[in-house]
């Protein structure tokens, strides 16, 4: 099974440490040196933030490698960088540059319309995005070292990784009541391997590190997400695309560790300036979701 | 003969793998608390500083003004740091540098080995035995002073070292199932 295999146990290890963190998108190196300094625990490398990529449209791909490199000579802590769903060159490349940690992201445009990339295959660990818990045991089962939220990237709107996180945990609770015979039909159900089924009934979680992405804009939100069982948090346009990022990153720092103390979170919420401006993600058509992306 | 009553055992809950520590100490015969203020380090007979990333926590440790309380804590009572509480123990940081609680004579490098693909899993000696250790984006401990006891090596350097009644590791017992380098730790306190 996955979950024994030693390179596949290092991979978790490291989404291990990151638990409690913030992970910050960042698109140069002037960014990532801002959230190293604000307390990040890593950076996640990309081209466009979430809601540039929304606004302009186009083709989004993994960061220019220039741009990565950047990144990664700025900065101590570990960094991540996206990669196009199923397109597994440019996993190769950001491997070959040494990045710590893949993301295979809904947020870029996908590469291939039917599969995931094989990550056991890969040195470097992979985080990818979930909905509900057959997707997240689909993505285990290809080698994902870590799971987060899809919620709806670049929307500046809590209410999809809420939906999602709410949906995992629930999923994984059902599980645990049932018996033997009936986790065999559950695992056709969800589309997801037995023994992974099976492991989730025993423990009640993830065998990876659940966290959550996908819409978080304020330090309620990431406490919120915290609260109802996200282990860390990503922010992606919630930081760069608000008034005073750097005070920003500073307050979501603070609330993902004192997620359960309102005191300190109201410290956190003091004088932030502007959040960035969000969507109504119920008016938005169909073929604008990214949580749609991936299979 | 009785029952000594448990131990408790703080760990620094700021960020980090603070809840494999929980399990590993509990395994271990210790009562475990989430340590994220002053008043929480007051409560406990020892304290473990997580892995995790050592910028992150030093961070905190400013924001929430817990660094001094953890140096004054350092100076009396056991503490134990594994990979980024190991950085947080020393007297001296590398690559870069930065400040620390001055709790061990010793000097750390950061990302020692590289990046996460050079993260490894080894088999290291340990009390006349063997230890599974796992090193994830660890530190090496590049010197050590007088006061320091090395206890395990790995490729030519300190892995696992005593100083007083602290303990620190540049790898992660808490990710092994095995709980013998916390009841180390334990008979400290």
């Amino acid at each position: 099974m996955i979950l024994n295999d030693e390179k596949f146990r290092l991979k978790v290890g490291l989404a291990e440490m990151l638990k409690g963190g913030v992970i910050m998108d960042v698109v140069n190196a002037e960014q990532a040196v801002i959230a190293e300094r604000a307390g990040a625990c890593a950076v996640m490398a990309l081209e466009r933030v979430p809601s540039d990529i929304r606004k302009e449209g186009g083709v989004a791909r993994m960061s220019p490698v220039s741009k990565v490199r950047e990144i990664m000579a700025a900065v101590s802590i570990p960094v991540m960088a996206k990669a196009r769903i199923g397109h597994f060159t440019e996993a190769r490349i950001l491997e070959a540059m040494g990045v710590d940690y893949i993301d295979e992201s809904e947020v870029l445009t996908p590469a291939d319309e039917e599969h995931h990339i094989a990550k056991r295959d890969f040195k470097v660990p992979f985080v990818c995005g979930a909905r509900n818990l057959g997707e997240a045991l689909r993505r285990i089962a290809e080698g994902a070292a870590m799971i987060r939220t899809k919620g709806e990237a670049g929307s500046g709107n809590i209410v999809e990784a809420v939906r999602h996180i709410r949906t995992i945990i629930r999923e994984m609770r059902h599980l645990t009541i049932l018996g033997k015979e009936e986790l065999v039909h559950e695992s056709k159900i969800l589309g997801a391997p037995l023994d992974l089924v099976e492991w989730v009934a025993e423990n009640g979680r993830l065998p990876v590190p659940n966290f959550s992405a996908g819409g978080i804009a304020t330090p309620a939100d990431a406490a919120l997400v915290m609260q109802l069982g996200a282990e860390a948090v990503f922010v992606g346009s919630g930081i760069f695309k608000s008034e005073d990022p750097e005070a920003r990153a500073k307050a979501i720092v603070k609330a993902a560790t004192y997620y359960k103390d309102p005191l300190k979170l109201l410290e956190a919420s003091e004088d932030l300036g502007m959040a960035m401006p969000g969507l109504d993600i119920s008016k938005l058509p169909e073929e604008e979701l990214m949580q749609t992306r991936g299979w | 003969m009785q029952d000594t009553p448990k131990k408790l055992v703080g760990v620094l809950a700021l960020q980090g793998d603070f809840e494999a520590h929980q399990k590993a100490l509990e395994a271990a015969g210790a009562d475990t608390l989430q340590v994220r203020t002053a008043e929480d380090l007051g409560r406990v007979d020892g304290l473990v500083i997580p892995g995790g990333e050592s910028t992150t926590m030093l961070k905190l440790l400013g924001y929430t003004n817990l660094l001094e309380p953890l140096r004054s804590y350092a100076a009396t009572k056991p503490v134990f740091g594994t990979c980024a509480g190991a950085i947080l123990l020393a007297t001296e940081v590398l690559h870069p540098s930065q400040h620390s609680l001055e709790a061990i004579d010793m000097t750390v490098e950061r990302n020692g080995y590289g990046r996460q693909i050079d993260s490894r899993v080894a088999t290291i000696p340990f009390q006349g035995g063997e230890l599974e250790a796992v090193f994830i984006r660890a530190p090496i401990i590049r010197r050590v002073g007088p006061s320091v006891t090395v206890l395990a090596e790995y490729q030519g350097t300190p892995v696992l070292i005593e100083a007083g009644h602290h303990l620190a590791a540049t790898f992660h017992p808490e990710l092994t199932g095995d709980s013998r380098v916390h009841a180390l730790f334990l008979s400290k306190l």
